[in-house]
């Protein structure tokens, strides 16, 4: 079980540049002034009203991934044009703006471990490009099914996604497929698959992997969906409600099975696949092995 | 056939036949032989046809694939198969119009048959829904898929929607998940798959039906990730550059063929399969029988082997 354990340096350094660099942020859910510093001990969840900002990628790798387990695969896979688009910008400059901010693409997958259970992972970044899936997301998660098809893990995909990177076209519509047809042949292989829905989570990435997790896990206030809110307005021509399209919408709705503070993301996603792997409970921090104390924390909205 | 629609492009074409169908009748009112002249006009009118259709731009190759004349899934399966019996529901919520579904016999053998259906008026366009499908739609697909595997026998999907619909009720039921599904679950179905895109191809909505061991493309159809319209207002910031959309997403049955996706080009009679629906019809019969008869002949787990390789072969990256 070598795989696992290579030596990489955390990735605390290319994170932080992510989060706001100035001492103090304001929350978007509550107005709050808040300490940087604190705010971000608080994995970016207001110590107010309980408000999940956005976070990249690595940081969610931080908070999910064990201290140097984590093994990055796949990153030597960039954006092609496979069409030559061409809008008021070319494609290729499009990426090669997204790239000068530090990252390759809208995905980061690897190998990990949780509480001790090795795991793939792959992690959306709404930051580059607005998380839309083009053939690099497609196939690296593609790629991150097959490794936990072949040795045997549990694959859990953290999504953020404005929907299709439509500069590829039809292939980015067939991503949709190649992802579902991976996700196939995992569950009949029976593998545990855990799908976690951060803010924002829509269109071709919710129509596909993000909506078949076998447990669908949202962080609270996400927005989740199809259609974009201002797409089903403009169509039905009335205001939509309070609430529509966040994850405690989905959960009363039944879309997804749980909404869980980010908090206690990595304690919840490690429960599970306990259960799954027929693993004992953890005997260590876990207070509470009864009822939903997943939920625990969780803003929710009225009603 | 109502002749009121036709396209901007189409005008001449329409002329013509206008003037054709003057002279027939002014030669009936008074008795005289205009067959000289009707010849003329008519092989005009096939040469311009044959003209306009063969150098559509992409945005017109958009207007055809959405011409309200050309023939929608029921009138194609009025023509292709026979024995139809058409079934009803997902058995979870409700009925979906703008998916139609059920038994058929094509050449004699039977096949599960399913399809968007768009409608022509107002009346027909309540019940379809304009062919933009909400959960139920997808979910009485999958049973019907699932149905036709039990039993041994393949499936053949029409593909012809703008996309799934956006609504509250379609996001409440969980449209995104009934795609998923179904995406997922047709990667693994134990039996022949066939899709065929006979109009719009709309993003999700459309493959939803779409994933399949083949698809084919009718000569005029197109399958978009986003409509050019929608396209154009994103990155264009405004639908007015839907023409430079259309040409850029590359969405013709040309197109995707170059790109890998589309296996095999049905032609359509000239003129566009709105001006004949029933040579139409045979064409695009003759493709699905040969394409079935070849599926139908591959041991099904070498099917699931090769449907996975294709698609998670898709796409285009480079490696640094």
């Amino acid at each position: 079980m070598a795989w696992f354990r290579k030596d990489k340096k955390p990735l605390q350094a290319q994170d932080r540049r992510d989060v706001p660099s100035n001492v103090f942020d304001k929350c978007a859910g509550c107005g709050e002034i808040l300490y940087s510093e604190r705010l971000a001990q608080n994995l970016n969840v207001c110590p107010s009203c309980g408000h999940h900002l956005r976070i990249p990628a690595g940081a969610y790798l931080e908070l999910l991934i064990d201290d140097q387990t984590f093994e990055e695969l796949d990153d030597h896979l960039r954006a092609a044009d496979p069409l030559g688009f061409r809008d008021l910008k070319s494609y290729p400059e499009r990426i090669a703006a997204a790239e000068a901010k530090g990252k390759t693409e809208a995905v980061i997958s690897g190998l990990g471990e949780i509480e001790d259970v090795p795991v793939v992972i792959a992690v959306m970044d709404f930051s580059f490009v607005g998380g839309s899936m083009g053939s690099v997301v497609g196939e690296k998660i593609a790629r991150a099914g097959r490794a936990a098809l072949s040795q045997k893990v549990p694959l859990i995909i953290v999504s953020a996604s404005g929907g299709a990177r439509m500069q590829e076209g039809i292939y980015s519509l067939m991503q949709m497929a190649k992802t579902s047809a991976v996700l196939a042949r995992l569950h009949e292989a029976g593998i545990p698959y855990i799908s976690i829905l951060t803010n924002p989570t829509t269109g071709g990435v919710t129509a596909s992997f993000a909506m078949l997790g076998d447990v669908n896990v949202a962080e609270p206030g996400a927005l989740v969906g199809f259609a974009g809110p201002r797409v089903i307005e403009e169509t039905i021509k009335q205001e939509l409600p309070e609430g529509f399209q966040r994850s405690e919408f989905l959960l009363d709705h039944g879309m997804v099975d749980i909404v869980v503070d980010r908090r206690e993301l990595k304690q919840t996603v490690a429960r599970l696949l306990r259960h799954m792997l027929g693993k004992p409970a953890a005997t260590v921090g876990v207070e509470d092995t009864e009822g939903d104390a997943g939920t625990e924390g969780v803003e929710r909205s009225a009603g | 056939m109502p002749k009121t629609a036709y396209l901007e492009f189409e005008r001449d074409v329409v002329e013509i036949q206008d003037q054709i169908e003057k002279l027939l009748d002014l030669a009936e009112r008074k008795d005289i032989d205009v067959s000289a002249e009707v010849r003329v006009l008519r092989e005009k009118l096939d040469s311009l046809r044959q003209q306009t259709y063969d150098n559509l731009r992409p945005i017109e190759q958009v207007q055809v694939a959405r011409h309200p004349r050309r023939p929608f899934t029921l009138d194609y399966v009025e023509r292709v198969f026979t024995d139809w019996i058409e079934l009803h529901g997902d058995r979870l919520y409700r009925d979906d119009g703008a998916v139609v579904g059920g038994w058929a016999r094509l050449a004699g053998r039977s096949v599960m048959v399913i399809g968007h259906q768009k409608g022509r008026d107002m009346s027909e366009n309540l019940l379809r829904n304009f062919g933009m499908s909400h959960p139920e739609g997808y979910r009485k697909a999958l049973r019907l898929m699932r149905q036709a595997e039990k039993f041994e026998r393949p499936v053949i999907t029409f593909i012809d929607t703008m996309g799934a619909y956006p609504g509250i009720g379609s996001e409440e039921r969980g449209i995104a998940e009934a795609i998923a599904t179904n995406l997922r679950e047709m990667a693994r179905l134990r039996t022949p798959l066939l899709s065929v895109v006979i109009g719009e191809g709309g993003s999700g909505g459309a493959l939803g039906l779409g994933v399949t061991d083949r698809i084919l493309m009718l000569e005029h159809s197109i399958y978009s990730v986003i409509s050019p319209e929608g396209c154009a207002a994103i990155l264009w910031r405004s639908a007015e550059h839907r023409e430079k959309a259309a040409a850029a997403l590359r969405l013709t049955a040309g197109n995707l063929v170059e790109l890998g996706v589309c296996d095999e080009i049905v032609a359509e009679p000239p003129g566009g399969s709105h001006s004949d629906w029933d040579a139409a019809a045979t064409l695009l019969g003759e493709a699905l029988e040969r394409n079935v008869r070849e599926l139908a002949g591959i041991p099904v787990e070498k099917l699931l082997r090769r449907r996975w390789a294709k698609y998670e072969s898709m796409g285009a990256w480079r490696e640094v």
